[in-house]
Parts: C-alpha cells; sequence; structure tokens
C-alpha cells in the first residue's frame, strides 16, 4: 500500500475548477512538493488530502483511508502544518507540545521535539514573542507531536527570511533522514529543487509535469544550446557552412545553436572562426527548473522570488 | 466520546493563556467589582441627612414680645428632614434664594403671630422646584407642622385635652429595608455574568475561525463539545470568583444586606454557560470578526441595559418590562434577585428551569453550526 493515492480529484469553488482532474502517488520514505503559482490548487489539494476539505470527485487514499469520512482516525496517524501556521498567543512551544500530547494522550519528551525542530532556545517563549521562522518551527514540533510517519507541510517557508527558509529546510532534511513521508507544497523552485526527490508542478488545477526536477527538465526543456554573441551576417554565415540550426535574436545579437551533439559546438565554433568576423562571449546552457516552469505555467508567477543559479558554462576567446 | 482528559488539557491551557493576558482578567475580575465601587458610592445610603432650607421670618411678634414665626421654624428644624437657615428680613428673598443657587424656602408673614393669636387666617409662602426631590420633603415638612399647628390652635382655644386620634408607626415589607446597592449586587453579578464570557467568546471564536486555528484543532483528536465545554468551565470558575469579590465589596464596603445560599448555583453554573454558548454562536455564524463584534453588540447591549442590571425592571415603563421577558439575560437577574433579595425560591426556580431551557437550545445550536472544517 502507498502512503498516498489520489485519482481523478477535482474540486469547484463556485464555476472555478480549483483542482481538475489531479492524480499522483506518493511512496513511503519520499519528500512529494506541490509546486506552483498562488491559485494554483496546491492548498486545496493538500487539505483534501488532509481531510480539512472535501472532495467534489475522484478517489483518495491516504494511508489506505478516505480522509473526508475517516479524518478523525486519520488524524491520529499524521502530521500536519497548515498554511500560515498560528497559535493561542500566550501560550510557549514546550506548553503547546505538551498540550497536544494531552490532547493525543501519548507521553512525550518535548526537549527532545523541541531539538528536533531547532528550537530549543525559545521554548519558554509566547508564541505571540516568536519570530516567523519559531512560529512555522513551533508548527513543526505539533505536527511531530504523535510521531506520525507521513507529514504534511502547506507552504512551511513562505514570507520567512532566507536564513529562516534555511533552518526550516534543515528540519525538512531531518526529518526524510528519520524515513518520514513529506508532502509539501511551495512557491519557490529552489526549494523544490533542495528538498523534493519528487515534483508535481501545479497550474490552473493540473500538474503540468511531475517527476524528478531532473526528468522534468529533460521532458519539458529544450536540451542544451550554443550561444555566441555576434552579427547576423556571421549567423548567416555559420548557417551556411554547417548542417546545424541557427537562430538569430536580433535583440540581444545573439546566435542561438541547439545542440544535438556537445561535437556540434565545435563545428559551429570552427566556421565562426573560418568566417573571419568578429564575435564576442559564447556559452552553453541548458534549460533550468525554472525555465521549465516558466514555460509550464501560463500566469507570470509574481511570488517566485529567488531563482536558482543558471548551469552556465563559458569561454573567452 | 467525550473525554474529560482533553477538556482538562484544553482547559488548563486557555486558562493559563487567559491569566497571563492583564486585559482580560481585569474585564472579568476588576471591571465589576469598580462598578459596583462607582454605583454604590452614588447611591449609598439614599437619603444624604436633613434639607437646606432658607427662611425669613418677618414676624412682628405679639405685644407680650412672643414670636410664634420663630417657635414655627424651630419646630422644623427639629423635626430632623429640614435645616433652617435664617435671612435677615430686610433682604429681598428670591434674590437671596437665587444668589445661593437654592430653590427651596419659607416666608413667615409680618402678621404671622397676631393672626394665630387671634385665630384669623395666615399664609406661608414656600418657594420650590416642582422637579427637585428635597422641595417635596420641604413642602411637605412645612404642611405637616401648619396642620399641627392648627390642631393646637383649636385644642387650646376648647381646652380639648384629647390627644391626636391617628398616630403613625414606621415599617416596611422585608425585614431590613432595601437598598440601592442590594439591588445592585445582583445586578451587577448578572451583568458580569453576560459581559465577560459573551464578549470573550464572540471574539474567540471569530478570531480562531479567521488565522484557522480551528483549522489546527481540528486535527487533533480534541472535538468541539469539548472545545467548548472547557471555556464554560472556565467562565464558571471566573464567575464564581467574580460573585465572591462583588459580594464582598457589596458587603464590607456598602454594608449590603443579599442573602447567600445553595439557591445561587445554578444561575453561577447556568449563566456562563448560556453566555459562552451565545458568544460561540455569534462568531460562528458570523463571516469575519469585524461583523462578530458588531453582531455581539447588537446582541448584548439591550440586555446590558434592560434585564435589571443597573435600573430595577420596575422604574421601567411596562412595555419595555415586557421586553425585558425575552432578554435571556433577564432570567439571570431576576433569579438572583428572586434569591439574594426577595428570598423568592418558588420564582428563582422558574427562573432556573426558564434559563436551563435556554442554554440547551444555545448550546445545541452553536456545537451544530460549529464547523472545525470547511467542506
Amino acid at each position: 500500500m502507498l502512503p498516498i493515492e489520489v485519482t481523478s480529484l477535482q474540486k469547484n469553488y463556485g464555476s472555478l475548477k480549483a483542482v481538475d482532474g489531479v492524480s499522483f502517488t506518493v511512496k513511503e520514505g519520499e519528500v512529494f512538493g506541490l509546486l506552483g503559482p498562488n491559485g494554483a490548487g496546491k492548498t486545496t489539494t493538500i487539505e483534501i488530502m488532509e481531510g480539512l476539505r472535501e472532495r467534489d470527485s475522484g478517489d483518495v487514499k491516504v494511508l489506505g483511508l478516505d480522509p473526508w469520512t475517516n479524518g478523525y482516525s486519520l488524524h491520529k496517524k499524521i502530521g500536519v502544518i497548515p498554511q500560515e501556521f498560528t497559535f493561542m498567543e500566550k501560550t510557549t512551544p514546550r506548553e503547546a507540545i505538551n498540550y497536544y500530547a494531552d490532547l493525543f494522550n501519548i507521553k512525550v519528551n518535548a526537549d527532545e521535539i523541541l531539538k528536533d525542530v531547532l528550537l530549543e532556545e525559545s521554548a519558554k517563549t509566547h508564541f505571540e514573542n516568536l519570530s516567523g521562522g519559531q512560529k512555522r518551527k513551533t508548527g513543526l514540533a505539533l505536527s511531530l507531536v504523535n510521531s506520525p510517519d507521513l507529514l504534511f507541510l502547506d507552504e512551511p517557508t513562505t514570507g520567512l527570511d532566507p536564513n529562516a527558509r534555511r533552518a526550516i529546510w534543515e528540519v525538512v532534511r531531518g526529518l526524510k533522514a528519520k524515513g518520514k513521508t513529506i508532502i509539501l507544497t511551495t512557491l519557490y523552485l529552489d526549494e523544490a529543487q533542495q528538498l523534493c526527490d519528487r515534483v508535481a508542478i501545479m497550474d490552473h488545477g493540473h500538474i503540468v509535469a511531475m517527476g524528478t526536477t531532473e526528468e522534468i527538465i529533460q521532458q519539458h526543456g529544450s536540451g542544451e544550446r550554443l550561444t555566441i554573441h555576434g552579427s547576423q551576417q556571421l549567423a548567416d554565415y555559420i548557417k551556411g557552412n554547417t548542417e546545424l540550426l541557427v537562430d538569430y535574436d536580433t535583440a540581444k545579437s545573439e546566435i542561438v545553436i541547439p545542440l544535438k551533439k556537445k561535437i556540434d559546438a565545435l563545428a559551429a565554433l570552427a566556421a565562426a572562426e573560418q568566417s573571419g568576423l568578429d564575435w564576442g562571449e559564447i556559452q552553453t546552457r541548458q534549460d533550468s527548473l525554472d525555465d521549465v516552469f516558466v514555460k509550464l505555467v501560463s500566469e507570470p508567477v509574481e511570488e517566485v522570488e529567488t531563482l536558482p543559479e543558471q548551469k552556465k558554462k563559458s569561454w573567452r576567446r | 466520546m467525550v473525554s474529560g482528559k482533553r477538556i482538562y488539557a484544553d482547559f488548563k491551557v486557555f486558562s493559563r493563556g487567559y491569566l497571563r493576558n492583564k486585559f482580560g482578567l481585569f474585564f472579568g475580575l476588576i471591571f465589576p467589582v469598580i462598578l459596583i465601587l462607582i454605583f454604590g458610592a452614588i447611591f449609598a445610603g439614599g437619603s444624604s441627612g436633613p434639607v437646606n432650607v432658607y427662611a425669613q421670618n418677618q414676624d412682628t411678634g405679639l405685644p407680650t414680645g412672643i414670636n410664634i414665626g420663630s417657635s414655627f421654624l424651630e419646630s422644623l428644624n427639629e423635626s430632623g428632614t429640614v435645616r433652617v437657615i435664617t435671612v435677615d428680613s430686610t433682604i429681598n428673598f428670591t434674590k437671596y434664594l437665587a444668589d445661593h443657587s437654592s430653590s427651596d424656602g419659607i416666608i413667615i408673614p409680618a402678621s404671622f403671630s397676631t393672626s394665630y393669636a387671634s385665630g384669623q387666617s395666615v399664609n406661608i409662602t414656600v418657594y420650590g422646584n416642582p422637579t427637585s426631590s428635597t422641595s417635596g420633603i420641604v413642602s411637605g415638612t412645612v404642611n405637616g407642622y401648619a396642620n399641627g399647628f392648627n390642631l393646637n390652635y383649636f385644642q387650646r382655644k376648647y381646652n380639648d385635652s384629647t390627644p391626636a386620634i391617628i398616630s403613625i408607626t414606621g415599617a416596611t415589607v422585608n425585614t431590613q429595608q432595601t437598598k440601592y446597592v442590594d439591588f445592585l449586587i445582583p445586578g451587577l453579578i448578572g451583568f458580569s455574568i453576560l459581559t465577560s464570557p459573551m464578549f470573550s467568546l464572540v471574539n474567540i471564536s471569530s478570531e480562531y475561525k479567521k488565522n484557522k486555528l480551528f483549522k489546527q484543532l481540528s486535527l487533533t483528536p480534541l472535538t468541539k463539545m469539548e472545545w467548548l465545554t472547557s471555556k464554560m468551565i472556565w467562565y464558571i470558575v471566573l464567575t464564581i470568583a467574580g460573585f465572591l469579590l462583588m459580594v464582598g465589596v457589596g458587603i464590607f464596603v456598602f454594608g449590603a444586606h443579599v442573602a447567600l445560599n445553595v439557591g445561587l448555583i445554578p444561575f453561577l453554573v447556568l449563566g456562563p454557560m448560556l453566555f459562552a454558548a451565545l458568544g460561540m454562536l455569534v462568531g460562528t455564524v458570523t463571516k469575519n470578526p469585524e461583523t462578530a463584534g458588531v453582531i455581539g453588540n447588537i446582541v448584548t447591549f439591550p440586555m446590558m441595559f434592560l434585564a435589571g442590571t443597573f435600573f430595577p425592571l420596575s422604574s421601567m415603563p411596562q412595555y419595555l418590562q415586557t421586553f425585558a421577558h425575552v432578554l435571556p439575560l433577564f432570567y439571570v437577574t431576576e433569579g438572583l434577585n428572586n434569591v439574594m433579595v426577595y428570598g423568592n425560591m418558588t420564582g428563582a426556580l422558574i427562573d432556573i428551569a426558564v434559563l436551563g431551557v435556554i442554554t440547551l437550545v444555545i448550546f445545541v445550536l452553536a456545537v451544530k453550526l460549529f464547523k472545525w472544517r470547511e467542506d
């Protein structure tokens, strides 16, 4: 039995199709990311899996249970941080953990949980006085109280500063190392690349791509390209003297040559040298996840703040 | 299955948070005591001693030197209800009253002694303001003494030694006289039973909904009925603490006479339960905290003033008294008054029954309509 099996899931809000025929599975011990812009349907999908929302149609099994009808028993086995996690203002993280332990009727070592989420120093601070990152960590701590093997993290780092984000990543990696299965939603490509074994890119209620980030880039990216800074004349020369496909980007004064094989680059460079014309910087590059993301997701994505480094090689003549 | 352990866990976290919030504690416990101190001080004792009254004695007296006008004023002074301040007979009396911001005055005319001695009618002028309660006291007292003097005249004239036929002995309905503060204590206990849980639960339930804390709690084994029950228990505890404080202040500061017995317990338990559930209901059926606040006020304010909290219901027009019967708080204040002031246990039992039914209905509605999750 897979921890999560979602088949043809649908959910409408009035005429809006928030989730429109989504299917995927998550394996044990896997970190699975739902990546997409705001309004893509990530939170609706994850909340349906958590049993916080009812679905319109489709089949959802979480640990073999229907999350809506068996929510009460499912909740004892899973850990969840809802988006923008908040808690009672005048309660400290340690008290919150003990409160949850009482509710779940289990004994826990609060210190150990606090250590797992890197929150020992703020154990006695009232929730209202915690920083944004510490608040999320409190949420993480609470989601661990019932020692679940399956965790749902809904945008665990949205709105946090870069250091706080990295600290949360640290915690998530630690949980993965302990063999927990984790589903997370995120707006951030780097987060998906850093944490997830597999990613599903969502847009307008659909999954538009799914797999490891490498697989997605391979399937939806345009492959390796050679670009040479130079004139239209040079582009025409290369085109005339090789068998390569040559595009010219007038705006950037760039000659763009898709490479089927690495050796094609040599042919292009040899032709350029032969032409006797001037040429500048050359580089080869491959589509990154964000190139693919921008290509797949139809609306402009405002929330993506940090873009991952491009895979870049360059030479100077 | 309702779990006492979970209710206790939630109670612990909630009460600790409440006690750490000085603002909530102030409104829950200190504010009602301050109200008792303020209202008790304003109406303390009911009357403020004899009424000051200015008197101008123009009486020239009898040739023998006897001045009956003076004797009349002395008698008034000894009554204890008025204190006579004599004013020089040459002064313009109405101007004098105005200058001293007083509307109460008496003029004894020049011919008072001679007329009285010869049995001719004579007029005492009493100045007063019909809207002021002191004027009634002054004219009543003067009237009484004038009758006494008249009777005395005839007794002497006919050598009649018959004692007065009608005399009055003072008595009141209750064994002890009911003072305003006696009424105020049950009223203000009712006030705090209403406001503290009601405002709190309206606020908490709408805020928890807005910031998704309910969603968060729905992921634990805690049920919504357990959640509401723990809040009710906390407000019962708070109400009893407030009750003891208010009764203590009433008795020790203002010498209030209120009866304390087991008949009070149902009101101190059902009251907070009812208004915690009602607050929850308002917070649940409204869209956001702002709307919840407005609806909460619309529900709360009429009860605050019209259910016999600050003013006795009997001092209100009939239509308001009828209206009060649809306000749930009415049955709390009436019941508390029945037990603490009138000792009317039959009446209190009816109030408990009505209150029990209302509480049950509101509780069931609140739990039914309240959603942890969304669909």
